[in-house]
């Protein structure tokens, strides 16, 4: 119990506290696994077809697989940093708030029809990949580690994402309009992928992260040739863009996201274990 | 599944085994079959390489040709190395 | 057990002497233990009566996903969502398995998968029951993967090769499942609040009793047995099977520290089994018939979803013909 009240106290003042942008850059990374992970975690029984379904859930379980390794390494760092009792992955998934979350917007975006789903897999994973290919070379040999394994996840979820845009593309009259309206609805959160601030540059400053223009270039060649072959319209790179999810400000659709995951370690907040 | 054909899937468990038949999967193209394959047949890391044929591909032999294509076979015992009875002292051979 | 009331349209048991040179061949052949396989000549009544059974597991497997993944968005640790994930992963690939062994005999997926969507097919009752907190997904792991574990595992001798060869595949996934569902339950009986262990009990009071009835009828209600059994395609009684799950169960209840709903279940010294009381048949038909807490539920899910989805498959095949078109 007296533990229990020792670590929501840390969480809470984690807010106003400076995190190392260390600490900040993994709960980035981790929080997008975990928050698109949940996504997958919604679609069970939903998928268009019963092969879907494990396919879905396989995405889902690597995601989740990534959320534990990168919320671990965070946690570690903010008991470091904190001088705090333990706290561990678990309790940044479960018990923080909306605006301490700091993933990209597009992984909150709801499941809608299986486009927006297979279009909000896509942007992101052929962002994702190019990112953990850059970080497997990261001067933190843990961050090395962990990206390298999750590079080999993210690389089968862009191929299989990548083939369902282009069967959905060109596929039928009303499977291109869907596929098109859910890239043309997704557009605005891809500029967050491409964004750089100052948590970023001192990552890259320390050698932690890649080089964001190789990022942004691979990611675009990999969206244009993807969307052409599936004869799909790319939207401009110069349409406004929605940001914020990285510094904690988020769409309206995280809070329900989190108020039902979170929900068991919040009505039973003196359970220690499960 | 809307007229995805059915694909029966053969797997290599193992490098230096043949691939073995292991079930089927229904998928809309060859690539989808492969990874569906994957997916249902592979989760904890049963293989190290998949083929998918198209089910209406494959020929069988019929039960009713057991017998001409089967037996005839069964009475070569010569093709084995049992037949053959060799002094002790040729040791193992 | 996840097949329950398959009927084989055999009112009486054939001896040797009244069936034609076939079947005679063919009831010999399964008498031998020789595994009937998807060409050999079979009676239509062995074909419809598996093609009903293996169809009503598959469908099973499918449904069951449902009441776990009712929990899945809210499991409350990383370890415990993924560990659930997996299991219901398992599940969808345990009912594509199965399909699989079905289509061997000619049946058609697609077809079959209608017939649980327009009510005519049937699935295990136990899945029409609610998960109504989170312990649901350890009781469902340790009593009713246990109860299916009981059922399957002589089903792996069953007289359909491909259906014995799903079933092995099955039960060597499903191992874990079961296992993972005690531990649940386990952890909160053992270093849970007042809290946790009374959602424990709560969870094993609603899903004992609709555990038992799994294993279906009592054999004296159970008309289609006979001929099953002398296909092999059911290897024990339902009588049988429930006895041998009780009584490796109670064991394990009085491990967790909980108690059954049943004032009269009691250990006879003599017999070496354990005694329960009556099973509310009534409940059992009624659900299996489409009356259940969540029967209609699980069916809209199911249907809305391969539903919602056929312009995607739609959209996958008109593809792949263009591909092949342009290759062409």
């Amino acid at each position: 119990m007296q533990n229990m009240a020792l670590k929501n106290t840390a969480l809470k003042n984690m807010a106003q506290k400076t995190q190392a942008p260390l600490t900040d850059y993994l709960l980035r990374l981790g929080d997008n696994a975990l928050v698109l992970g949940q996504r997958h975690a919604q679609l069970c029984g939903k998928a268009p077809a019963l092969e879907e379904e494990l396919a879905l859930m396989n995405v889902g379980l690597d995601l989740f697989g990534q959320a534990r390794n990168w919320l671990g390494y965070a946690a570690e760092l903010m008991v470091a940093d904190l001088v705090t009792d333990n706290i561990d992955a678990d309790h940044l998934a479960f018990r923080r708030d909306a605006q301490d979350f700091r993933n990209l917007l597009i992984t909150e975006q709801p499941n809608g029809d299986f486009a927006d789903t297979i279009g909000r897999q896509f942007l992101f994973d052929a962002w994702h990949v190019h990112l953990l290919d850059g970080l497997a070379g990261s001067s933190d040999p843990r961050i090395a580690e962990v990206a390298a394994k999750s590079l080999k996840e993210a690389t089968y979820h862009l191929r299989r994402s990548s083939e369902w845009v282009i069967r959905l593309g060109d596929g039928t009259e009303e499977s291109h309009t869907r596929m098109q309206r859910a890239l043309d609805n997704l557009w605005q959160f891809t500029g967050e992928l491409l964004q750089v601030d100052e948590i970023d540059q001192a990552m890259i400053e320390a050698g932690i992260a890649p080089d964001p223009e190789t990022i942004a270039a691979r990611w675009k060649a990999t969206v244009e040739e993807v969307l052409e072959e599936a004869t799909l319209e790319r939207p401009s790179y110069d349409a406004w863009m929605y940001t914020g999810g990285k510094v904690g400000h988020h769409t309206e659709h995280l809070g329900f996201l989190l108020a039902e995951m979170q929900y068991l370690p919040r009505a039973y907040p003196d359970a220690t274990v499960w | 599944m809307a007229d995805w054909p059915l694909f029966e899937v053969f797997i290599r468990s193992k490098h230096g085994l043949n691939h073995k038949h292991v079930g089927s999967v229904h998928a809309a193209d060859r690539s989808m079959a492969i990874e569906n394959a994957r997916e249902l047949y592979t989760r904890r890391n049963e293989g190290v390489s998949i083929w998918v044929v198209p089910a209406s591909e494959i020929t069988a032999s019929s039960p009713d040709e057991k017998e001409p294509l089967f037996d005839p076979s069964n009475d070569k015992v010569y093709r084995h190395a049992s037949f053959y009875k060799l002094p002790k002292e040729v040791g193992h051979m | 057990m996840y097949a329950q009331l398959v009927e084989t349209g055999s009112k009486k048991l054939k001896t040797l002497d009244e069936m034609g040179p076939e079947e005679r061949q063919f009831q010999e052949r399964i008498n031998d233990e020789i595994k009937i396989e998807p060409k050999n000549w079979m009676p239509d009544a062995y074909r419809k009566t598996l093609i009903r059974q293996i169809s009503q597991h598959a469908h099973s497997e499918i449904v069951g996903m449902l009441p776990e993944g009712n929990w899945l968005t809210r499991a409350p640790t990383l370890k415990r969502k993924l560990q659930l994930m997996a299991k219901i992963q398992d599940e969808a690939g345990h009912g594509l398995y199965l399909y699989s062994a079905m289509e061997t005999l000619g049946a058609d997926r697609d077809e079959e998968i209608d017939k649980l969507h327009d009510g005519r097919a049937k699935y295990s009752s136990i899945f029409n029951y609610p998960t109504l907190n989170w312990a649901d997904m350890g009781t469902i792991g340790w009593l009713v993967d246990g109860a299916a574990i009981v059922n399957q595992v002589p089903l792996q001798r069953t007289s359909y090769g491909p259906y014995a060869r799903a079933m092995i595949r099955v039960c060597k996934e499903e191992s874990f499942h079961q296992r993972q569902g005690y531990q649940i339950l386990l952890t909160m009986m053992q270093e849970g609040t007042d809290d946790q262990k009374a959602m424990v009990q709560d969870s094993i009071n609603r899903f004992w009793w609709p555990s038992l009835m799994m294993f279906g009828p009592s054999d004296e209600n159970s008309p289609n047995s006979a001929q099953s059994m002398a296909w092999k395609i059911k290897r024990h009684s339902n009588d049988e099977l429930r006895q041998r799950f009780l009584d490796q169960t109670v064991p394990q209840l009085e491990l967790l520290g909980c108690t059954a709903p049943d004032p009269d279940l009691k250990y006879n010294q003599e017999t070496g089994h354990y005694e329960f009381g009556e099973i509310d048949w009534q409940e059992f038909f009624d659900v299996v018939k489409g009356n259940g807490p969540c029967n209609r539920e699980r069916i809209e899910a199911r249907r809305s979803a391969i539903d919602n989805g056929a312009w995607v498959r739609e959209a996958a095949v008109a593809y792949a013909a263009k591909r092949q078109h342009r290759a062409a």
